[in-house]
């Protein structure tokens, strides 16, 4: 399991636009990638209704979560999370 | 604050049809006939299917396919925000969780229709939960249920009504695929019956000038060829104009057009006080159109771009070729650079990314400068450099400063690098109860509008749930404003205001009566706040001060002015005069 935890950016919250920029990069990233909002239940996050409706605030702590075998992929598995994290820091609202 | 003689009311009262009230959008107003958009399908019915599950599965995955590629389709045309909302429609048309849901309905005997109905209405109902901005994100689900909901049963879409004559349009709540495509040729209005100001169709009216009132309830009675008024600047539908009120609305829109096509002038009031108008910047790029739309300056250049995407802070070469850009545009002008405002709720990693409970009253602005100070010398470095190199007159200002002791420690800085002009935001009610002494500690005052009221109000200006108090038009967050005016008067230092309240035309009339000496604005408000501004004195702008400072809320601040500006058209006991055709 690769994990980062990060506070998202956008003014408004996970919402239509930012929702659609951040499912894009998943869709694009290629991996299963998992997003709970706090200690709460882990969503699919190639999935934009199930992104919406976890309610992400600004402001708010999400974690994003793959599939890691321990091996030397896992590098390459958390630089793609990275990436991920990048869309969830900048603020789409105020671009 | 209109002579009696040029104010006249009808006699007879208007043919009885009630005023709508709404929340305007803009300043505009416009007069014609409604067409209403049709209204949603019906619910479809909640029977076993009579088909197999495969078969409805067959049905709902082209029925989906084609709702998708006609939302693509359109994504292609459209342009702007409107791009991208209707590329997330298509991809919540053909989301995977939504088709779990669906899924297991019709595996369960559900017909496609009642399938999609019921998955859409549970993210809906999730979304309402939410309350504030997402709530009103579920109009956007129910467009995609209704358009996968007709193709299924092959019926239109529910949609715009077509015409060759101009029409105002009347609908529930637009879904952005509809207004993505309005043709703003024909559509002289747009009225919803729901949404908010923060809705789709308030983003889109305001991004393409669409005169708008949202959230009017009663336009729901409004017939399709109905003659109605919509008045963005009142937020107000007169169904059934008289003659005066519509001549009086013609004159109006004349007026406006006119107003909007003169060449700039300079900001200036009615008797020539001049008051400059300048322009809020968030990068270089958008300086050069700024200046073709009549800016006299900048009063407030935001650093933040520059440091947001960056895991560094850019170095003081990256910095400077970017103020070098802004300084060149504006020439000859004044530029207000504000710098680096950030916080818990702005995170960067290099300067603060500890958690807060409440950023907003943490470490921000000039505090967190203040614990990485490097970050502050090398912009002010940055600044001083490109001064240097250019001719246009350079400001700096910090933010976030709450004490004597912030400004003059920010002043003492920024001189010693060589700033000619150093100054402080004042958007913390104590920087304006005691802006004399801040004033006397430095250059110049602007104030910051939206945190000066969230402050004021205790209300967080991003919670929807608290969003009725964040009024600048309070009368307690005008007051702090006026201490500061009278500070400014009473040291001989300029007062600026910067923010959403110097956009609206009303609202400056206000602060400019309250001392502010210069507003600054986005370059789109820049033409209605100069034709607002021109049609009063000093005199009668303090006059409408006082009238607002007296009001006991933001809403009768502002029933107050507008009834000071127009007589009549909000004044609960209106002058009677003979009638010559004016506002009634």
């Amino acid at each position: 399991m690769v994990e980062r935890t990060v506070r998202v950016g956008s003014s408004h919250g996970l919402h239509a636009r930012p929702a659609k920029l951040f499912v894009q990069a998943v869709a694009d990233a290629g991996i299963q990638v998992t997003i709970a909002k706090g200690s709460g239940k882990p969503v699919s996050a190639s999935s934009i209704l199930g992104v919406i409706s976890l309610g992400i605030d600004h402001g708010d702590y999400v974690t994003l979560a793959t599939d890691g075998d321990g091996t030397a992929d896992d590098d390459a598995t958390g630089a793609v999370l990275d990436s991920l994290v990048e869309v969830l820091v900048t603020d789409h609202d105020n671009a | 604050m209109t002579t009696p003689d040029s104010v006249a009311v009808a006699a007879a009262p208007p043919t009885g049809s009630r005023v709508i009230a709404g929340a305007g959008i803009g300043q505009g107003v416009a007069i014609g006939r409604v067409l209403r958009a049709s209204d949603p399908l019906p619910e479809p019915p909640d029977t076993a299917s009579a088909r197999t599950a495969d078969d409805e599965r067959a049905r709902l995955a082209s029925a989906i396919g084609a709702v998708a590629a006609t939302l693509r389709e359109r994504a292609e045309q459209a342009t702007g925000i409107a791009t991208d909302v209707l590329e997330a429609q298509a991809m919540m048309v053909e989301d995977e969780t939504l088709a779990d849901e669906v899924d297991g309905r019709i595996e369960n005997g559900a017909t496609a229709e009642r399938a999609v109905f019921e998955a859409f209405a549970a993210f809906r109902e999730t979304l309402i939960g939410f309350g504030g901005y997402l709530a009103e994100r579920a109009t956007d689900l129910d467009d995609l249920s209704q358009r996968v909901v007709a193709e299924l049963t092959g019926v239109p879409a529910p949609g715009l009504p077509r015409s060759d004559e101009p029409f105002v349009l009347v609908a529930r709540d637009l879904a952005p695929a509809e207004t993505a495509l309005l043709d703003l040729d024909k559509v002289l209005a747009l009225v919803t019956i729901e949404g908010g100001p923060t809705s789709h169709t308030a983003i889109l009216a305001r991004e393409k000038a669409i005169v708008a009132v949202v959230a009017a309830t009663d336009a729901a009675n409004l017939a399709d060829g109905d003659e109605v008024i919509v008045d963005a600047a009142a937020g107000t539908i007169i169904p059934s104009p008289t003659t005066d009120q519509a001549d009086a609305a013609k004159a109006r829109i004349a007026e406006r057009e006119t107003a909007l096509a003169a060449p700039a002038l300079p900001g200036a009031l009615a008797d020539g006080t001049p008051v400059p108008l300048l322009v809020n910047l968030g990068s270089a790029d958008a300086a050069s159109s700024a200046v073709d739309e009549g800016a006299e300056g900048v009063g407030l250049f935001r650093t933040e771009f520059l440091f947001l995407d960056a895991r560094q802070a850019p170095t003081v070469e990256e910095q400077q070729a970017h103020y070098r850009t802004l300084l060149t545009a504006f020439a000859g002008k004044k530029v207000v650079v504000r710098v680096l405002d950030a916080g818990a709720d702005k995170p960067l990693e290099f300067l603060n990314d500890a958690h807060e409970d409440n950023p907003a009253l943490g470490v921000r602005g000039l505090r967190a400068l203040r614990s990485s100070e490097d970050i502050l010398r090398e912009q002010l470095t940055a600044l001083a450099a490109a001064d240097a190199e250019t001719d246009a007159d350079l400001w700096v200002m910090a933010p976030m400063v709450a004490t004597v002791e912030d400004a003059a420690y920010f002043t003492g800085l920024a001189r010693e690098y060589g700033i000619k002009t150093a100054g402080v935001m004042v958007e913390i009610p104590s920087a304006a109860l005691i802006a004399d002494r801040i004033l006397a500690a430095t250059d110049f005052a602007s104030i910051g509008t939206n945190d000066l009221t969230q402050y004021t109000m205790a209300a967080d200006r991003l919670l929807g749930a608290v969003a009725h108090l964040q009024d600048p038009w309070h009368p307690a967050v005008l007051r702090l404003i006026g201490e500061v005016g009278r500070a400014g008067a009473a040291t001989g230092k300029p007062v600026g205001v910067c923010g959403e309240a110097a956009a609206d035309p009303l609202l400056a009339i206000v602060l400019v009566g309250l001392g502010a000496q210069t507003l600054s604005m986005s370059p789109a408000a820049l033409a209605d706040v100069r034709a607002s501004l021109r049609s009063v004195t000093l005199a009668q702008a303090r006059e409408a001060a006082d009238a607002a400072l007296a009001a006991v809320d933001g809403a009768s601040a502002r029933a107050a002015v507008a009834a000071l500006r127009e007589p009549g058209s909000t004044n609960p006991t209106p002058i009677s005069t003979p009638s010559n055709g004016a506002v009634s």
